[in-house]
């Protein structure tokens, strides 16, 4: 009993200096709006959708070899794949695709406060790769009958790394400067990894569904729309739009030899 | 004790190799348990390495605290009691640093002191066993040649120095900075640089050196002390362990840095510094004042007065 009291203590403890997330003091703070920012007006804004090709053979999904705990290997009957290369259709999945430059600090919008969930399933990330905003919290689930360590590794944002031993345990974590992509890992696991896309704006997506994405309701202007895989790594675009227009894009990263 | 630490150089070595260093976030304690009463049965994944590096750690501790006590108490030579006390600081010194290196995230300057301290311990250990041995005890001539007592020391030195330049390597994620091995981007010298192929390229400039370096002084000693057991034996041990590490140094490349023989070429190369070590101390002991030495009050036999068999008037 002393036992578990002394655990859930320090996993209180753990938990709360985390919690308050990973605001780093001497992470560049994104500027704030300007006195004459205003709120995107929906009726004359624009969107973007496109897609994201793999062009080349997709290296094959390599087979995850769990033999280090039981418990992994129960949930997934051996046969969890890689996600780092996630191919549909010739459309790659898992990209990360947002609006680099061009909003400047015209423009105001709304700080959510409902948490993205990033779940431990069966000894891996789910999603493996998720975007939120900054000051959003990202709500980290372990649904594991096993122990599992989050470690996340910021560049922009402060280092963590807090432990997760009880099923159903949940630790919420904020980031408070931009930062894309924030490698997440269990060291208990070495295979689990996930990546974090943080942005002080709502234009984000995830290419799913064959490597698709979507932006709404963009103000007029020209941007610079980055997608940004975890190997494969950057690549941008500029586009210019009008009042309602809409406009498709792709993206088109080569399949590594 | 000396081969205990050896059991805790693998097992550090394994956490390293593994990349399970911050599998266990929290210290002292394993996942807010003690770490004594954590269960066997949640030692899964990365937690294995890591916790059993720290319980063989603690174990270490305990039999260095008993070593220093004893030493202090029964040993009649100053400077040996003061070495087991200087073993008990350093295996204290490499607690803390294991600690506050997984609080920090594992920072390479930590990891690095971490794993240099060790081998420092792992040093002063084997000293320990050297000078409070039955062998060293014996009244044997000194060895009188000063140039290898300079060879043999600077070999040391210099296998030390490539061992941090190995740790500096590996805590930086620089051990395939260069794929290919004997070449390097199939030149001799990389035609990129940066700072991870630096690494890697001056952990196998060192390995030349290191290897000039025992080469010379194992030929010194078959060539001018091949009378003397005690320097033949670690001389030629020193040729088996250099040699077995390179091959280890060479197969850590070929198989793209398989933790088991990454782990196995850290301990060969405590095993080459040791043996190293142990020549140099040979080759340093002195018999003239032999009493202080060794630790017993054995008269030397080359500077004892003859003895007189004079008939009493």
């Amino acid at each position: 009993m002393f036992r578990q009291f002394k655990m859930l203590a320090a996993l209180a403890a753990v938990s709360a200096l985390t919690a308050c997330g990973g605001g780093n003091g001497n992470a560049a703070k994104p500027a704030g709006p300007a006195p004459d920012a205003k709120k995107v007006d929906a009726a004359t804004a624009a969107n973007v959708s496109g897609k994201v090709v793999l062009e080349g053979t997709p290296p094959a999904p390599v087979s995850i070899k769990m033999a280090s705990d039981p418990t992994c290997m129960d949930a997934n009957k051996g046969d969890l794949k890689s996600e780092t290369f996630v191919v549909d259709g010739g459309g790659l999945e898992n990209v990360f695709v947002y609006i680099k430059d061009g909003l400047g600090n015209k423009y105001l919008f709304d700080s959510p406060t409902e948490p993205v969930k990033l779940d431990q399933k069966g000894c891996h990330y789910v999603p493996h790769v998720v975007g939120l905003r900054t000051t959003q919290p990202l709500e980290i689930v372990n649904s594991d009958n096993t122990m599992h360590n989050v470690h996340g590794m910021p560049q922009a944002n402060r280092e963590f790394n807090f432990g997760q031993p009880v099923p159903g345990l949940k630790s919420n974590v904020t980031f408070t400067a931009p930062e894309v992509l924030i490698p997440f890992k269990c060291d208990v696991h070495s295979w689990m990894n996930a990546y974090i896309g943080v942005v002080d704006h709502p234009y984000f997506a995830v290419t799913a569904n064959g490597g698709k994405f979507e932006l709404r309701t963009i103000p007029p202007g020209t941007y610079t729309i980055e997608a940004v895989h975890e190997k494969l790594g950057r690549q941008t675009q500029q586009v210019t739009l009008g009042e309602k227009d809409s406009k498709e894009i792709t993206f088109t990263f080569k399949a590594p030899a | 004790m000396a081969a205990c630490t050896v059991l805790l150089i693998a097992a550090g070595a394994s956490v390293t190799s593994t990349d399970s260093g911050l599998s266990v976030p929290d210290w002292p304690t394993t996942y807010g348990w003690n770490m004594f009463t954590f269960p066997v049965s949640k030692m899964v994944g990365g937690i294995r390495f890591e916790h059993t590096h720290r319980l063989i750690a603690s174990s270490v501790g305990f039999l260095t605290i008993v070593l220093a006590v004893w030493t202090w108490r029964v040993e009649s030579r100053r400077w040996v009691r003061w070495l087991g006390v200087a073993c008990l600081g350093a295996v204290v010194l490499q607690g803390v640093l294991g600690g506050v290196t997984v609080l920090l995230f594992l920072p390479p300057a930590v990891s690095i002191g971490h794993a240099g301290l060790a081998q420092i311990f792992f040093c002063l250990t084997l000293t320990l066993a050297l000078v409070t041995s039955p062998g060293w005890r014996e009244a044997v001539p000194a060895v009188d040649d000063a140039t290898l007592r300079r060879i043999a020391t600077a070999t040391t030195a210099l296998i030390y120095a490539q061992i941090l330049i190995g740790a500096t390597m590996r805590h930086n994620a620089a051990g395939l900075a260069i794929p290919d091995f004997p070449w390097a981007f199939g030149h001799a010298i990389p035609p990129v640089w940066n700072a991870r192929i630096a690494m890697n390229f001056a952990h196998r400039i060192g390995a030349l050196v290191v290897t000039i370096a025992i080469l010379a002084t194992s030929a010194h000693v078959l060539y001018h002390d091949r009378g003397r057991r005690e320097l033949v034996r670690p001389a030629m041990l020193l040729l088996a362990f250099v040699a077995v590490q390179i091959t280890l140094g060479a197969l850590v490349i070929w198989s793209g840095k398989d933790p088991v023989i990454n782990s196995v070429h850290v301990v060969n190369g405590a095993a080459v510094l040791g043996t190293s070590l142990v020549l140099t101390l040979r080759s340093w002991k002195r018999d003239a004042e032999g009493t202080e030495l060794v630790g017993v009050r054995v008269p030397n036999p080359r500077v004892q007065p003859p003895l007189r068999a004079e008939a009493r008037p």
